[in-house]
């Protein structure tokens, strides 16, 4: 018999191990997507892993040593995280987490004190404080229907989650452009070879640092889609079709939707917070016991 | 017993001292009598730490007559001083609490006799322990910071017999607080924090700090007023005495308790500087630093949520405890935006604390078991990471000359130990997986399960992302790393550091210890209360044992990177950057570079946020007014 | 195994061009030829790059920025002069403030001629260029050995 902590053991390995080959490969599924929709051939699919290939065989180069710091806390964090979200553990912990991770990148940008890091970190901060509310309200609808904020219990209550959070599931989707770094929200930094503000929160890392930023990404992406499996935790089919449904749109978004301004990202996701989620979740609160099981 | 009135009783003594001794011998006398209250705090621990309540029949008769002789003598002197500072509105409400102060005592209180007027339980102790030693360390601190402050601000007049003498009377007043049972005793060393606090904001004597002073001994007598109107109630509605006593008041039910206990947490508000009444914490910052670190985290507002988390069971579940959590959080809402507008590291500061505040009261307004568990937390977490703060901007701006956040840029270069002292108080602050963030985090699993828990979530959630925001901002400021400065750190003295090493371990170690401390005394204490308890899951545990070994263990990976980088300068566009930060701008002239960070006053200006607060709150102590006059009639 | 050559970043920057060399530089990135087929990418940021475009002259005003941004790039790193004004000025050979072409000032690696350069010849240019670049990670390596030998040898 094969005990829950062994269990949770395991996964926690297997993301650790396999989200980076995972999250490439999505990486690069993306820009060819991406490169298809704007009329082009675009790159190889494992254009990814040959660019933090080459980033690792690169000179290593920085402003001030603190750099390697701050960034190795930051895959550490992300992967601390991730970890605990595929081993089961509590979603509100992970999320914390998850923040810990990304204030780590926000300082190493601060550590350079360039014009350009600057920016990039304090809009960094402006998407963290941004996207922060919806995905704590995402954890506390999915404890309001399952009674758990642990995530294997979420998986395991076999409730179709989907059916009593449709807006928080929506804020999510929404919160997640700014997590996949993607139009109109890139605002700190972006993928391939959008600029903003020269590369904002990354300009000032170059070589193996900003692989492992990359590295760090490719983390995020499946701790993220993680997320949105959990909505659909009650069909693992139906979960694998709505990863890929979202993710499209989030590429469609990205291609079609030109880029706002701070303020805009700020009150839009709040807005979107405080109306789709705290609704959904007043409804909920309003209707326990009639509607959940 | 000998050990509580040791607690109250040998700071007043050591404050007498300090009227009579001069600088050197004082050093040597603040010093040995910090060790020693932080001994007999510790003491109170394991003497106390398995026991639960424990009460002891100290006689009621002489000491009431002498607290009651000391009160009128201070209200004559606060007379005294409004008139000759034409504060009139302080006059009225001097007189006003005088009157009922004299009422009471004349006429209701002869021919009671309470029993059972000192008592320890673990929140007590906890409460003992912060100002044992997180107090006395601050008082350590002030010996070095005064001298210099007195050095660098020759216009002020060295008082500084004065200010030791009123520290001093401020820990023994606090001590009378957490053990007091009998309320009126309690009444009796609650104004004297609120004096002692005023004479301290008051310190320098400039118009902007006499201003202040008063500002702060205004508020804190309203809430005076409010405090002997519940005495009044209680001694009006019982004429034996009984419910006097703090176990006795809060086990007799919601009928008898309420209103006493909404009006006692109306003066726990004002105290605790909930927003209306936060504006007297942030006029608080004029003062020298020491006392803003006092203030704000062992003693005068934890006095005020102290008083609130003790009536919890009280409010619990009930309108009214519900609108005063309300008050808690769109405090803890509105000053954490407040927070983010503003550049005054003191301010944010208290801000921040206004905040957390904020959040306790509103844990403990609402007040089932497990957020009562959070709020006494929050208390701990708190006052060790706010006092270390508080004491690193001080020796900052003792350094640089200025506590505005825009010139701490490159502090990590300047003053590098200070700098991670810091960076480390913040963490406690705002990041997982330290103090704070574990309160926020089981705040939020409490308040799901409580009534109207949403909205509670909802502020939590919004504030908690502001939280973030202006923590991260300032710690980017510290930690940007700019070369060529000097470091400005190395004059400063050996017993600051000591009081600064000592409470940076305490922000770490309390992380560590905190499950030691849930077990041992918060557990306990609301077990004897609700009669179940919470507490965080072992594996959740681990993994935070985990997570702080880990951040504790990353900057050692710096050793590792020591060699082997090629260091260029930041990207500036294509221009060089020489030395001093300045490079070359347009037609050759030479440029400064200077960053500062977002404000947002445009979405989180103080003026407008707190109009918007102050009218929430008010509205709300309205609502909560009006369904007391309803209970009493 | 080498990945420098599946993904060479550029860093393209306009020293005095007449603007004729940036458009077909630009060009190449369109659809029509999409050199991110080859995973090129324009970072915009010489700390990300590999390849240095320069199209135009150099003069006195811009020298500076020119080796600036060359010492901004990590090792290995190769630079590229687009077009005839970056490979000696060209016709503002003769301004008073010109130095000449970009290899004035930094070490140029590939000169790809034309006024304006056509896109295939810059396409063309940068692939020769990625050779020479595999050429210098290959030196660095050895160089990088060596001196951990050295350093071992100390020990």
């Amino acid at each position: 018999m094969i005990t829950e902590p062994v269990i949770s053991l395991v996964n926690a390995v297997l993301f650790i191990l396999l989200a980076p080959l995972a999250g490439g490969l999505i990486a690069g599924i993306d820009r060819k997507v991406t490169a298809r929709m704007q009329g082009r051939v675009g790159p190889p699919v494992l254009q990814p892993f040959y660019d933090v290939g080459k980033l690792f065989e690169k000179e290593n180069m920085v402003v001030t040593v603190t750099q390697h710091f701050y960034v190795l806390s930051y895959l550490v964090f992300m992967i601390v995280a991730g970890a605990l979200f595929f081993s089961g553990g509590d979603m509100l912990l992970v999320i914390f987490a998850f923040t810990l991770s990304h204030i780590f990148l926000v300082l190493g940008a601060y550590a350079s004190y360039s014009p350009y890091s600057h920016i990039g970190a304090e809009r960094e901060l402006i998407q963290i404080i941004a996207y922060e509310p919806m995905i704590i309200f995402t954890a506390v609808g999915m404890y309001m229907v399952t009674q758990s904020f642990n995530v294997s219990a979420i998986v395991n209550s076999g409730i179709p989650i989907i059916l009593y959070l449709p807006g928080v599931f929506i804020g999510y989707l929404i919160v997640l452009t700014i997590k996949l770094r993607k139009s109109p929200f890139d605002l700190s930094t972006s993928h391939h070879a959008h600029q903003e503000i020269v590369k904002g929160v990354t300009t000032d890392f170059s070589g193996s640092n900003l692989g492992k930023i990359e590295i760090a990404h490719w983390y995020e992406y499946v701790f993220l889609l993680g997320v949105v499996y959990l909505f659909f935790g009650f069909s693992p089919v139906i979960a694998v079709a709505a990863i890929i449904i979202a993710y499209f749109l989030e590429i469609l978004i990205d291609n079609t939707i030109s880029r706002v301004k701070w303020q805009l990202t700020l009150r839009s996701a709040w807005l979107i917070a405080g109306t789709l989620g705290i609704v959904n979740l007043g409804v909920l609160y309003y209707l326990k016991g009639v509607i959940m099981p | 017993m000998n050990d509580l009135v040791f607690l109250i009783g040998f700071p007043v003594i050591v404050a007498l001292l300090m009227l009579l001794v001069k600088d050197k011998i004082r050093n040597y006398i603040v010093i040995i009598s910090a060790i020693a209250l932080g001994i007999a705090s510790l003491y109170l621990l394991i003497i106390y730490f398995n026991k639960n309540t424990v009460f002891f029949d100290i006689p009621f008769e002489p000491t009431s007559k002498i607290m009651f002789i000391i009160e009128i003598l201070l209200a004559v002197y606060i007379l005294y001083l409004g008139i000759t500072f034409k504060k009139y509105f302080t006059v009225a409400l001097i007189l006003l609490q005088a009157g009922l102060l004299l009422f009471l005592e004349m006429g209701l209180i002869p021919g009671i006799e309470p029993v059972n007027n000192l008592f320890i339980d673990q929140l007590s102790i906890i409460m003992a322990m912060i100002i044992g030693i997180i107090g006395s360390l601050i008082c350590v601190y002030a010996l070095g910071y005064m001298e210099t402050y007195h050095n660098r601000h020759a216009d002020i007049k060295d008082r500084r017999k004065l200010f030791f003498f009123i520290l001093f009377i401020f820990l023994s007043a606090m001590f009378g607080i957490v053990f007091s049972n009998n309320l009126i005793w309690v009444f009796f060393f609650w104004e004297i924090t609120t004096i002692c606090s005023f004479v301290l904001i008051g310190y320098s004597r400039t118009p902007e700090a006499t201003n202040n002073a008063f500002l702060a001994l205004s508020m804190n007598l309203l809430g005076g007023v409010a405090f002997i109107a519940a005495l009044i109630y209680i001694a009006i509605m019982d004429p034996s005495g009984k419910l006097f006593g703090l176990d006795s008041l809060i086990s007799s039910g919601y009928a008898l308790a309420i209103v006493p206990a909404v009006l006692i947490c109306f003066a726990g508000i004002t105290k605790a500087a909930l927003m209306p009444f936060s504006s007297w914490l942030v006029g608080a910052m004029v003062a020298p630093t020491p006392v803003s670190a006092l203030l704000h985290s062992s003693t005068m507002v934890k006095a005020g949520v102290y008083i609130i988390v003790r009536f919890a069971p009280v409010l619990a579940l009930t309108t009214e405890g519900f609108i005063i959590a309300m008050v808690g959080a769109v405090t803890f809402l509105l000053a954490s935006g407040i927070a983010i507008s503003q550049s005054n590291a003191k301010k944010v500061l208290a801000y921040s604390t206004i905040a957390n505040l904020g959040l306790i009261v509103a844990c403990a307004g609402v007040g089932t078991y497990n957020l009562m568990w959070v709020a006494i937390l929050l208390i701990i977490f708190h006052a060790i990471a706010k006092s270390l703060l508080f004491l690193c901007v001080g020796t900052v701006e003792n350094r640089i000359g200025s506590k505005n956040i825009e010139d701490m840029g490159g502090l990590i270069v300047r003053m590098p130990k200070i700098a991670m002292m810091m960076f480390i108080g913040m963490a406690g602050m705002f990041l997982a997986p330290f103090g704070m963030v574990i309160s926020k985090w089981a705040a939020i699993e409490a308040f799901i399960t409580a009534p109207f828990g949403l909205i509670f979530i909802a502020i939590l959630a919004f504030g908690g992302s502001f939280t973030v925001f202006y923590w991260s901002k300032w710690m980017g400021k510290i930690i940007s790393v700019m070369r060529h400065q000097e470091v400005v750190e190395d004059t400063v003295k050996k017993e600051k550091w000591a009081v600064l090493y000592i409470l940076t371990g305490l922000v770490v170690g309390v992380c560590l210890a905190f499950p030691l401390i849930s077990t041992y005394l918060i557990e306990p204490f609301i077990m004897n209360i609700y009669g179940v308890t919470t507490r965080l899951s072992q594996a959740n545990f681990a993994i935070m044992i985990m997570m702080i070994c880990l951040l504790l263990i990353m900057p050692f990976s710096m050793l590792f990177y020591r060699t082997g980088s090629k260091h260029v300068s930041p990207y500036m566009g294509g221009r060089t950057m020489e030395s001093e930060m300045r490079f070359s701008g347009t037609f050759g002239t030479m440029r400064e570079l200077s960053l500062s960070n977002y404000y947002m006053e445009k979405y989180f200006g103080e003026d407008k946020v707190f109009y918007i607060g102050t009218l929430l709150c008010w509205g709300l102590l309205l609502i909560a007014g009006i369904i007391l006059a309803g209970v009493v009639l | 195994m080498t990945y420098l050559k599946k993904s060479p970043w550029v860093i393209h920057y306009d020293a005095s061009s007449c603007n004729g060399c940036d458009i077909e530089v630009l060009a190449a990135l369109t659809p029509v030829y999409d050199v991110e087929r080859f995973g090129i990418i324009n970072t915009g940021n010489p700390k990300h790059a590999d390849i240095f475009l320069v199209t135009g002259s150099v003069n006195e005003q811009n020298k500076e920025v020119v080796k600036n941004i060359y010492e901004q790039i990590p090792e290995p790193k190769v630079v590229v002069a687009i077009g005839i004004c970056a490979a000696s000025g060209g016709i503002f050979r003769e301004c008073y403030n010109v130095l000449g072409g970009v290899d004035k000032v930094i070490p140029v690696d590939v000169f790809v001629t034309g006024c304006a350069a056509r896109p295939e010849s810059i396409i063309d240019g940068v692939v020769t260029a990625l050779g020479i670049l595999e050429t210098k990670r290959l030196a660095m390596k050895e160089k990088g050995n060596e001196t951990m030998d050295k350093s071992g040898s100390a020990v």
